[in-house]
């Protein structure tokens, strides 16, 4: 295997100064974990607070007048209203009501929007934007300007207060340009743990300083993409690509929260984004598959492509997403079902190694989200 | 107690007074593969080396552990059931997986030595 081509985000020499274990990921060169272990960096986030280097993800700005209408011919998500200072989780759907991505947008005044996308999908979301709007606002990739730093768990407000004191104020969801320790940040109260946290987006040059002075924090720990993907697992959040694709509509992928009031068949803005009437007739009609919470009701993790069948071997569905929950103690999954059994407390059988594993349908998320709403 | 030999799965066999041989993973192999969350042991009964006798999940993935030499499977550690996490904490002791009965007891000697397996590893590191 070869890591050359692989692209490295601003933080790569300190991850190996830290003696992360380095992966491939996202065409990254990334930590999936430090010398302390998945497990213990997730239980440490839960406790305390971890810091994790997201800056392989796309960050973009919209800039116009036009910007918000224009982008809400793109996504099923109450732009125009959406207040300065406030950020809100949207999807990228296709013709057919497919997801092509989810990302967060956030009004930073000025006619200015801006988009954290993933990683995977960033440069065909940024062709994506700027062939369908492009003619309406200005896009601006901040691909090779800004780094992203997310600090996360109950302990995460006291550690970047110390730098940044009015962090203090904000609320889930709330972003503004801070100054940390001196540097001009875009810091958002969110994040892909259920747990309360910032996401800190920073020029790339400030990056490791910023990133070093987080860590000389008494309660922070550096996390990698190991306990970030079992945490945001336990939280119930979907992973792109796995949890829901072009494949998926908002409606299966059991986001419909996720479609703003407005924009649904009965709003004000009803419609206008792509995919929409596809998405209105399976609000209207029922779909034949969802995703759901799934329990194993023994101690085997069932893993992302594991079949999921009735009692009497019939097939219902896969798993898209599991693994071992470190905070329940207990193996989390959650997976696409037929309708008919999506029920929470359905029992359902996933095949692992030739054998059925029991599995209960549940509510996410399996922990309890910890925002931090004032 | 003899000394250990090994496999280039990184498998560690002892040879024990009963003539049992008792099989576990090397360190290396337990930080390879991270925490351990839940043991498959194997089923009593014969198998031919390279099978596929019990798995090992890690919050990463699963692993299989081979059948090192043809044998018996007489006993299995049952503790790792419960706590599976001994594999990291105790990997050349108590998160042992399972002790069988060689078809052929000279063929442990044909295995990697210590030395031989520390040369190994040090192939891996500079790879």
């Amino acid at each position: 295997m070869t890591t050359e081509t692989l692209a490295k985000t601003p933080l790569h020499a300190l991850h190996l100064e830290l003696g992360a274990r380095m992966v491939p990921f996202a065409g990254y060169d990334m930590p999936v974990q430090y010398p302390l272990g998945v497990l213990k960096e997730h239980l440490h986030t839960r406790d305390q607070a971890g810091l994790f280097d997201v800056s392989h993800m796309g960050q973009i700005l919209l800039r116009g007048p036009d910007a918000a209408a224009a982008l809400e011919t793109l996504v099923p998500v109450d732009i125009l209203d959406l207040p300065l200072g406030l950020q809100r989780y949207a999807l990228f759907t296709d013709d057919n009501g497919g997801i092509l991505d989810d990302l967060m947008v956030a009004n930073l005044g000025d006619d200015t929007l801006f988009l954290v996308v993933n990683a995977a999908c960033k440069e065909q979301d940024l062709a994506h934007l700027q062939r369908h709007i492009g003619s309406r606002c200005a896009i601006e990739s901040l691909f090779d300007d800004r780094a992203l730093l997310a600090l996360q768990g109950p302990k995460a407000a006291d550690a970047l207060a110390r730098l940044a004191p009015e962090v203090s104020g904000m609320t889930f969801m709330q972003i503004r340009r801070v100054q940390v320790a001196g540097i001009d940040c875009i810091v958002s109260r969110s994040g892909y743990t259920g747990e309360d946290g910032f996401e800190i987006s920073v020029p790339v040059a400030a990056a490791e300083t910023l990133a070093r002075q987080l860590l000389a924090q008494p309660e922070v720990q550096p996390i990698g993409l190991g306990a970030r993907d079992s945490l945001r697992l336990e939280a119930g959040l979907c992973l792109y690509g796995h949890d829901m694709s072009t494949a998926t509509t908002p409606v299966e992928a059991s986001l419909l929260w996720a479609i703003s009031r407005v924009r649904r068949a009965d709003g004000a803005r009803a419609g206008g984004f792509p995919g929409a009437e596809r998405v209105f007739a399976q609000q209207r009609d029922g779909v034949a598959r969802k995703r759901v919470g799934l329990l194993p009701q023994e101690r085997v993790p069932v893993r992302e492509g594991a079949l999921i069948v009735d009692a009497e071997g019939n097939p219902l569905g896969e798993v898209t997403s599991g693994g071992f929950g470190p905070t329940l103690g207990a193996p989390v999954a959650m997976g696409y079902l037929a309708s008919g059994s999506a029920a929470p407390d359905s029992e359902v059988w996933a095949v692992v190694r030739g054998k059925q594993v029991a599995m209960k349908v549940a509510r996410t998320p399996f922990v309890p989200q910890r925002y931090y709403r004032g | 107690m003899s000394e250990l030999r090994f496999t280039v799965d990184h498998e560690w066999l002892r040879q024990d007074d009963d003539g049992l041989v008792t099989v576990g993973i090397t360190p290396y192999a337990q930080d390879a593969l991270g925490d351990v969350v839940y043991v498959q042991l194997p089923e009593p009964g014969t198998y031919a080396p390279g099978d596929e006798v019990a798995v090992l999940e890690s919050v990463k993935a699963a692993s299989n552990i081979l059948m090192p030499l043809a044998g018996e499977v007489i006993e299995v550690n049952a503790e790792l059931i419960g706590r599976p996490e001994l594999v990291n904490a105790s990997s050349l002791d108590a998160g042992w997986f399972f002790r069988f009965r060689p078809d052929d007891a000279a063929a442990l000697a044909a295995l990697l030595d210590q030395n031989a397996y520390d040369r190994l590893l040090r192939a891996t590191a500079d790879a």
